[in-house]
């Protein structure tokens, strides 16, 4: 597709759409319903260091124009992951793998990036902002210094362009991302999932075995746009937007908010053929505005 | 390529309060679907997620489910009229694996007897449905045509077999021994099935429900708890299910 190519972090996509992290799987069940070929990258189910069974069901509870997940960060281990899941990936799909990573410790971090960087995938993404574990994820997101410290000791054992995945669950998302920026984070990807709950009210008590999940789907697009905003002033390098895309039109909204990459994710679920739609409402939006190259619109927002 | 259908809603009843009957003309899925597996339907209104809607029957070109409301994605599936269309994934998960014409015992509960009807058809069966009571009783015609021996249990004697469909199997079980028994329904009732069969050494396969997000596979929200340990620990109810080796879950 014309004027639809991105660089991002030195690497090349077809277009700039990808997908988020933990909706997509490994990519086999949406190459059913679309190539992979059509998007301009995937991310891969997040990894950890050891597998993980991940958290007891339900794990999954509707919200108006959302859900709220707690899977727990289910996976079969990074080492699994580099040593079979990854070539395989390679061979079959002619397109640009995300890795995405969480710890509990920064040595495990560190660890991990190390042996990812032994695979043919295209970025390291590294999660801080995991809602729904109980040591590491969120805790290493919400203060600044420790995500540029970790940042720093990661990216010294990181041989691939390592993007930190930002948490809206903080009170200023751009001290995060400079945190991030300063530690040598060569981009940043947000937003993770909102910290929520929902009760079921003839049992009082809450509709997910672990209590809260992470909130995504439509209903936290606004606020993505607007940390993205935020994001895109505070730093040079650039961003993976995401958070309730379900149209061409979110993608572009993202875009012009300052994303170089945007990701769709919940709305897979409902409509998981959605990038043939996606990139017809993309294309239209381009031949409607006269746009020839999709990077020219990034980050174009006039604020009132 | 897989894809989404739009699917013409044929023929609609409300078979009793709330539970609706709903047959629409979906040639690809018709043909490929097999017993066991299930329809994700888009609801349509303020429901944001689809819902996960087991199989009842098929035609030649038409697919039968039943669904009860339950909550907002289901009362807004009920609004729609014949000559509606309607959004379906499907067919999807891991069916029922049938022998034609094996001696199988076949137990529902609820709204979980509609995916046996074909089961019932299939197999030398022997059926016990269960309902909470007399108005609750549906597809007894079907389940009638479909086999010789359908008890119909009712958990207030109201009607048919004076007690739970467990209770009515478990009778015929002292005389009989079937070569499977296959479930679906409420957790209690799957429970207690698992139990007996695995206690007679009986094969058995058993359809789980649960909270589901994408319907293949991919975001890992609607397992089931299994015997394996690690990562297998958790499967997907969606792709690895919903029917599985009763001896494989823990419930």
């Amino acid at each position: 597709m014309a004027g639809m190519e991105v660089e991002y972090c030195g690497v090349k996509f077809r277009n700039p759409i990808v997908t988020a992290s933990g909706t997509f799987g490994f990519g086999y069940e949406y190459d059913e319903y679309a190539p992979l070929t059509e998007y301009g990258g995937f991310t891969a189910k997040g990894l950890t260091r050891q597998p993980r069974p991940g958290n007891k069901p339900p794990r999954i509870a509707e919200t108006p124009n959302g859900i709220l997940n707690s899977v727990g960060l289910q996976n079969p281990g990074v080492e699994v992951f580099a040593e079979y899941l990854m070539p395989e990936l390679a061979k079959k799909f002619d397109t640009n793998v995300i890795v995405n990573m969480s710890g509990n410790t920064v040595d495990e971090y560190a660890e991990m990036a190390e042996i990812l960087s032994g695979t043919d995938a295209a970025l390291i993404e590294m999660n801080i902002s995991c809602p729904n574990v109980k040591h590491g994820g969120m805790a290493f997101g919400t203060d600044a210094a420790v995500v540029e410290e970790l940042t720093a000791a990661v990216k010294k054992r990181c041989q691939k362009p390592l993007v930190v995945k930002l948490s809206p669950n903080v009170t200023s998302v751009a001290d995060i991302a400079r945190a991030a920026e300063a530690g040598g984070a060569d981009g940043v990807s947000l937003i993770n999932t909102l910290l929520g709950m929902r009760i079921d009210i003839n049992t009082r008590r809450p509709i997910l075995a672990n209590n809260t999940g992470g909130l995504s789907g439509p209903a936290v697009k606004p606020v993505a746009v607007r940390m993205v905003h935020e994001v895109y002033n505070a730093v040079k390098i650039p961003i993976i937007g995401m958070g309730g895309v379900m149209s061409g039109a979110d993608v572009i909204e993202f875009m012009i908010a300052g994303a170089r990459l945007v990701a769709l994710g919940t709305g897979l679920f409902i409509k998981p053929d959605m990038i043939f739609d996606v990139k017809r409402e993309m294309t239209e939006y381009m031949e409607r505005f006269g746009i020839d190259d999709i990077n020219d619109i990034v980050g174009t927002l006039e604020l009132n | 390529m897989k894809k989404t259908y739009q699917c013409r809603l044929v023929k609609k009843e409300e078979l009793c309060s709330g539970l609706y009957d709903f047959t629409v003309e979906a040639p690809e899925i018709a043909q490929s679907a097999e017993t066991g597996q299930f329809l994700h339907i888009a609801c349509g209104g303020a429901s944001f997620l689809r819902r996960p809607i087991s199989i009842c029957d098929t035609g030649e070109t038409t697919v039968r489910f039943i669904f009860q409301v339950k909550g907002e994605g289901t009362r807004e599936l009920a609004k729609h009229e014949p000559g509606d269309m309607i959004d379906i994934m499907g067919p999807l998960g891991h069916g029922f694996s049938v022998k034609p014409g094996e001696k199988a015992a076949v137990i529902g509960g609820g709204i979980g007897v509609f995916p046996l009807l074909k089961i019932a058809r299939d197999t030398d069966s022997a059926v016990f449905l269960g309902f909470r009571t007399k108005e609750l009783v549906v597809l007894e015609e079907d389940f009638r045509a479909a086999s010789q021996n359908v008890t119909v249990c009712t958990d207030d004697g109201s009607y048919g077999y004076n007690g739970f469909a467990v209770a009515a199997m478990s009778e015929y079980l002292t005389e009989n021994r079937p070569d499977a028994i296959y479930s679906c329904g409420p957790a209690p009732l799957l429970r207690i099935v698992k139990q007996i069969a695995e206690n007679m050494n009986i094969p058995c396969q058993l359809s789980l429900e649960q909270r589901m997000g994408c319907g293949i596979g991919a975001c890992l929200t609607c397992v089931c708890e299994t015997k394996n340990e690690g990562m297998a620990k958790y499967q997907q109810v969606c792709t690895c299910g919903p029917v599985f080796d009763s001896k494989e879950v823990v419930l």
